[in-house]
């Protein structure tokens, strides 16, 4: 297995990247465009009636993903102001039970009574790439994408370390580590706070063909990827097949994870609240509307605007125009 | 003749500006972490979704002001009126803006996708063009040059 190099962004790479952000507005067809949730993206399917929650999944993606673990520079900067506290997981990277830079997969386990009889469900959780996602469309600084094959990635070069990502994640999926990234060679005790890290699914292997390492190392075939139409179809003759329920097809306007459970997600969410297995790293799995839905509809108020000035502007000129001409001015 | 083509535009346009920056700047995390979101009252700057709402609204009405103006100056006032250097600097800041802002609005719908690297070259390009234009505005007024236009002649 070999990784992508990593690249350093360096004072003048970042400013030649100014310059090409200008070039690329000037060149539109620079800038590569498709449709979001187009066939072009890839979608996992988790069949959660076949997981037995063995951690083999849990257990490649920390291995397969340690190189891009960070490791950071201690002490940490002292931050200002002191509200702002440093998170640290370097000391406890052995933690696997919720979601952590040093775990971006673990697997929740609920049990609830169903149909009369009670049952287990071990779900793996981790980001669901979401077909719109809101950590990628509103990262200030452009640390947080989505690539043209759906997955969704934080560049940990560039990334500062905000956790604004986390914060509008319907999920509250990435997780910050202090003293490590860009921050530390800009202003590391007044602004920014490390780097965010969460599943990549395994984008070096994905770029090659090959598949994520929680997909290959599952025994029980608990999960699948293939393009997003596919497993949509797929998703939905399974749910057909186990009289069963989706979660991720239309969770924040559709992701590109679907879970598959013979279980209803709202039964398996009050039993993870009942466990207290849900919070700070530990996602729900509760409905989610569309959070970028309002976005949506104020976008044709950003492009009807400009129009409708001109519109303005013309029509009111030429209103002036002939009531001067009515009161006798315009001869 | 009055110092300025239409003064309610000035004015309005100054306000909507502000209110940009203002939300703009909310975007990053930096009102909740510097304790401005604490005071009374400005609890929503440290709302990233209502703040962005704001932005798109806020550019949408300075979208329209620059098209009345546009209008305007084509069929009205480029015959009495003139830009002066820094109004032709912010102006083209402005057209820097709108495009990277235009980017970053159909980069977040759904049916449209930029790979990663542009999106963040847009980014940081809108950011950079918002620093100008507050550098170019701040050295107007300094120079005691702030209106964009003088008479001609």
């Amino acid at each position: 297995m070999s990784l992508t190099k990593k690249t350093v962004l360096s004072r003048r790479g970042f400013l030649r990247a100014l310059g090409l952000g200008g070039l690329s507005v000037l060149a539109p067809a620079a800038v590569q465009a498709r449709a979001k949730g187009s066939e072009h993206e890839l979608a996992t399917l988790l069949d959660l009636s076949r997981c037995v929650g063995c951690g083999a999944c849990v257990a490649a993606c920390r291995q397969g993903n340690a190189p891009k673990f960070p490791e950071p520079v201690k002490p940490f900067p002292a931050m200002v102001p002191a509200r702002s506290k440093p998170e640290d997981w370097s000391e406890k990277r052995e933690v696997d039970d919720r979601l952590t830079p040093y775990n971006w997969l673990f697997i929740q386990t609920a049990e609830v009574d169903w149909k009369g009889e009670r049952v287990t469900v071990h779900i793996p959780r981790r980001c669901l790439h979401c077909v719109n996602p809101p950590c990628a469309n509103l990262c200030p600084w452009g640390a947080a994408g989505k690539q043209d094959n759906g997955i969704v990635r934080i560049n940990d070069q560039v990334c500062l370390g905000g956790a604004k990502c986390r914060d509008v994640c319907p999920w509250k999926i990435p997780q910050r580590q202090t003293g490590v990234g860009l921050y530390l060679k800009l202003l590391p005790r007044f602004g920014g706070n490390g780097v965010m890290y969460k599943c990549d699914r395994c984008h070096e292997l994905v770029a090659q063909g090959e598949q994520p390492r929680c997909v290959t190392a599952c025994p029980f075939g608990v999960q699948s990827i293939g393009p997003r139409p596919e497993m949509i179809e797929r998703a939905r003759a399974l749910a057909r097949d186990m009289d069963g329920y989706i979660y991720g097809l239309e969770e924040n306007g559709g992701t590109n994870t679907f879970y598959v459970s013979p279980v209803p997600f709202d039964l398996l969410d009050a039993a993870l609240a009942q466990a207290q297995a849900k919070g700070p790293g530990r996602p729900h799995l509760g409905t989610v509307a569309d959070s970028m839905a309002d976005e949506s509809n104020l976008a044709w108020a950003t492009l009807l605007a400009p129009l409708a000035g001109v519109a303005a502007g013309t029509l009111g000129l030429i209103a002036g125009s002939n009531k001067d001409k009515e009161d006798g001015h315009g001869e | 003749m009055a110092n300025r083509p239409a003064p309610w535009i000035s004015r309005l346009y100054l306000g909507t500006v502000a209110a940009l920056a203002l939300t703009g700047m909310a975007q990053m995390p930096i009102f909740k972490r510097y304790y401005i979101a604490d005071i009374p009252g400005l609890g929503w700057l440290a709302d990233y979704y209502l703040t962005n709402k704001l932005h798109y609204g806020l550019a949408a009405l300075l979208l329209a002001l620059c098209g009345f103006a546009l209008a305007r100056w084509l069929l009205d006032w480029r015959r009495r009126w003139r830009l002066t250097a820094l109004g032709r600097t912010r102006v083209l800041f402005l057209a820097g803006l709108a495009c990277t802002g235009g980017l970053r609005v159909l980069k977040n719908r759904p049916d449209w996708s930029f790979d990663p690297f542009t999106v963040m070259l847009v980014d940081w390009t809108h950011l950079g063009f918002a620093v100008l234009l507050g550098l170019a505005a701040l050295a107007a007024v300094v120079a005691g040059r702030s209106a964009f236009a003088r008479p001609r002649g």
